[in-house]
């Protein structure tokens, strides 16, 4: 499936890049951080995350479809 | 008005204020977050906010909505900046109408407490030493490392 993911904060930094579409059989996005926290070398914990999908907060076994826009959202730091 | 909104520019409070406008408001209370100069310790020359736009209104908007239904206010809105902010400017704008002081305060108080912890918002602080780094919530870094 093709996914296409935003990054944000430390994650963007690390990936050193915004967005990026990606191949992957994936069928959640607790699989799919593994994927990419190897590939990025990641530094965050799954556990220290949330995850929004089509701009929507989902659980982890959300069941992920071809061309979702997928974000891995850090510790948020407003105020 | 009452909505939750994202500023690339200055934080007008005056006008931002003017949405809180009700007769039967007795009390209005209003709390502004402003960039400083240190954190932990360390001087801090500018703060750089990123926020994932989509979630950060609807997540926000919720928070408004919910302030609504738990407190007894008349209004509420809530501004927050994005891009690079120098010392002194107003990172966050929150304002509260309420028919008295008690509800405003508290809502206003919860308001900026929930946008704090849920609102995907990043700060990224630069520091006079030429260093800069994204904080947590409770203001440590992200990478332990610095």
């Amino acid at each position: 499936m093709k996914f296409r993911l935003l990054y944000f904060a430390s994650l963007a930094d690390r990936a050193g890049c915004a967005e990026e579409s990606i191949d992957s059989a994936a069928g959640d996005p607790a699989v799919l951080y593994e994927e990419v926290r190897q590939r990025h070398e990641f530094t965050l914990e799954r556990a220290r995350l949330r995850v929004a999908v089509n701009g929507r907060i989902v659980a982890w076994d959300h069941r992920l479809q071809d061309g979702d826009e997928i974000v891995f959202l850090p510790p948020v730091s407003g105020g | 008005m009452n909505g939750f909104s994202l500023c690339p520019d200055a934080i007008d409070g005056a006008a931002e204020a003017r949405r809180l406008d009700d007769a039967g408001a007795g009390a209005c209370v209003v709390f502004e977050g402003w960039v400083r100069n240190h954190n932990e310790g360390r001087a801090v020359q500018r703060l750089d906010y990123q926020a994932f736009a989509p979630l950060a209104l609807s997540e926000g908007g919720k928070i408004l909505a919910e302030a609504r239904s738990r407190f007894a206010v008349r209004a509420a809105s809530a501004v927050h900046r994005t891009g690079s902010l120098a010392i002194g400017e107003m990172a966050v704008w929150v304002g509260v109408s309420a028919d008295h002081r008690d509800a405003a305060f508290a809502a206003c108080r919860w308001i900026i407490d929930e946008i704090k912890q849920r609102v995907p918002i990043w700060k990224n602080e630069h520091y006079a030493d030429g260093e800069s780094g994204w904080l947590h919530p409770d203001n440590s870094p992200v990478d332990g490392a610095r």
